[in-house]
């Protein structure tokens, strides 16, 4: 386990204030914030490339706060990959595993093992400059995961790839953590954090805003800035049934477009996109539910009201729509959404 | 159809002229000296003990210095302390002084009176009008070359390629062995040639710490003085020559090294 206790540090003019979390074993971590938040720093400082000003680090109940970069045992994959451009993929690979002092089959088959995992294999005798973003940056997991890290940090990666590399790789973080790899990841994009993350943590300007399993942070912010950032708050495990189908709760079937078919992933949908009405709708949406409206409050210059239908969903709404139809706690209604407001991501 | 502007043609004149300025001097000394004479010179063990001390000191000077002047220059491209501007200046400083200057305050330096000069005769040395001595008048007047382009070089070596490589589990000594040294290669060889090139034509420190054993700049001016312009001109063509054969080896051996690099 991970403790980082009260860490804070002054780089130049920003200031990482007082961060406390802490990480079990085999958890999939992800820090939430804005470029600027000082999450690069936090990882860093983790890695024990800059050292804290203030505060203790614990790795295992081990206090970790001083010691060496290379005793930590910490992978860190850099937000641009940092490919070591005079050695060619297999040389980079190998550089890692220098420091494990393997004997030369063992080393060789440690690289062949590395390279399926990530899916480099036809790559290792590649020189790294012609390589495409998604190409480097699994040679740079591959590097980072030769040492065995007790945790793996990554920063921000899946920002430079595209949407198909995206979901392989999202897929590839996932199947490392089953496989009991703990991961601390740091992102700007909340669907990462929904996706991937059993526990997330908001950091803004140096400051951590709130820790939690994504339901808690999501669905119940703490501040205004946290409520602003995170977009969404309705978001459910999902499996897809069949073509057009998913079920969320094991009992409530949502239509969405999507060619998967059997797969697992994560369903989204907008508050803003949910339509109340006091009987059904006549109208082309596919989904169609009847719930009890639990809560009604004001955010920003609307309402949001949280209605059960079996599982609670958000719905953002406007303060002459309550008045018109008396939405308040405890009143039915209907609500709808497009099967195209429907997202589904594959985890 | 106008293919030049009037400004580029007046780039060009301008341009034309300068590299007029730069060639006309050496192709008029080249075009004077007879084939017959050059021969003769290179037969002469004078002039070809020369060119051999001067290669050999100066190659000597730069490799020797520059087992320290890397790693300063790796300093001073990843450190920032106090002080450092000063240090830089100080770096300079053989550039913007009088080389006949520096070859006086060299020669304070070596000469037998001093403390170096007291260790060195104690193995039985005169650095005064010894290799050694012209090798550090050379070196003197050479390394801000050597120190600028390899800090440079190091400079451009992106630091997170550094933390990555610890990260990775490597020490401080292997990182700057296997990622700084090697990505700053070309800058740092540039910086060889460079002051391989400049210790060698060195003349005004090199005749005031030793007039003998004669380097060939030193040589030149001797049979100058001596004899005329019609006998200098043939040692001068010849070790133009000499040093441009030179370069281009070493400019070859250096792109073949970095080129497999890349």
């Amino acid at each position: 386990m991970l403790t980082v206790n009260n860490i804070s540090k002054k780089y130049k003019d920003f200031v990482l204030d007082d961060i406390s979390f802490s990480v079990n074993n085999e958890d999939y971590f992800v820090i939430l914030g804005q470029s600027g938040a000082g999450k690069t720093i936090l990882l860093e400082i983790i890695a024990g490339l800059i050292k804290q000003d203030k505060g203790k680090i614990l790795f295992n109940n081990k206090d970790i706060s001083f010691e060496k970069i290379q005793k930590r045992n910490f992978g860190l994959v850099f937000q641009d990959f940092a490919i070591f451009p005079h050695l060619s993929v297999k040389e980079n690979i190998l550089y890692a595993l220098k420091s494990k002092k393997l004997d030369k089959i063992s080393t060789k088959e440690k690289i062949q093992e590395l390279a399926k995992v990530v899916n480099i294999s036809h790559l290792l005798h590649r020189n790294t400059t012609t390589l495409s973003g998604g190409e480097l940056q699994r040679v740079a997991l591959a590097r980072t995961l030769a040492l065995e890290p007790d945790i793996l940090l990554l920063d921000e990666p899946l920002s430079s790839l595209d949407i198909i590399l995206k979901d392989e790789l999202r897929a590839l973080l996932r199947k490392l953590n089953k496989n009991g790899q703990t991961i601390i990841h740091v992102t700007h994009d909340y669907i990462e954090a929904v996706t991937l993350a059993n526990k997330v943590a908001v950091l803004h300007n140096g400051k951590l805003l709130q820790i939690g399993t994504p339901k808690d942070v999501f669905q119940n912010p703490e501040s205004k800035f946290v409520a602003n950032f995170i977009g969404i708050k309705n978001f459910f495990k999902t499996k897809i049934t069949n073509k057009n189908k998913a079920v969320i709760n094991n009992n409530i079937e949502i239509s969405l477009v999507s060619d998967n078919t059997e797969t697992e992933g994560c369903l989204l949908i907008r508050s803003e996109d949910i339509l109340i009405s006091d009987k059904q709708l006549e109208a082309s949406a596919m989904n169609n539910f009847y719930g009890e409206i639990i809560d009604v409050y004001p955010i920003e210059s609307n309402y949001e009201l949280i209605i059960d239908i079996g599982v609670k969903l958000s719905a953002f709404i406007t303060e002459t729509s309550i008045n018109k139809f008396k939405l308040q706690a405890g009143k039915k209604v209907w609500i709808c959404f497009k099967a195209s407001a429907v997202k589904f991501i594959k985890t | 159809m106008r293919r030049y502007s009037t400004f580029n043609l007046f780039l060009i004149f301008l341009g034309g002229l300068i590299l007029l300025f730069i060639l006309a001097p050496l192709v008029g000394m080249f075009l004077k000296t007879s084939p017959v004479d050059l021969i003769e010179t290179a037969k002469d063990d004078d002039v070809v003990n020369s060119i051999w001390l001067t290669l050999s000191t100066s190659f000597c000077a730069t490799i020797i210095f520059a087992i320290a002047a890397i790693p300063l220059a790796y300093l001073l491209a990843r450190k920032n302390f106090f002080g450092k501007r000063f240090v830089l200046g100080i770096i300079d400083l053989p550039i913007v002084i009088p080389h006949s200057a520096a070859g006086i305050a060299i020669l304070g330096f070596i000469s037998r009176d001093t403390v170096v000069g007291e260790i060195a005769d104690q193995f039985g040395l005169n650095l005064v009008g010894h290799p050694i001595g012209i090798a550090a008048a050379m070196a003197f007047i050479s390394i801000p070359f050597l120190l600028n382009a390899a800090r440079d070089g190091f400079s451009a070596v992106p630091v997170r390629l550094e933390k990555a490589a610890l990260n990775l589990g490597a020490s401080h000594f292997r990182v700057f062995f296997s990622i700084s040294l090697p990505l700053a290669w070309r800058n740092i060889v540039s910086g060889l040639i460079l002051m391989f090139a400049r210790g060698m034509s060195e003349f005004g420190a090199i005749v005031i710490v030793a007039y003998y054993p004669m380097v060939t700049p030193v040589l030149i001016y001797e049979r100058f003085g001596a004899f005329g312009l019609k006998y200098a001109r043939p040692v001068a063509v010849l070790f133009i020559i000499v040093c441009l054969i030179f370069f281009v080896l070493l400019r070859l051996l250096s792109k073949e090294k970095t080129d497999a690099n890349s």
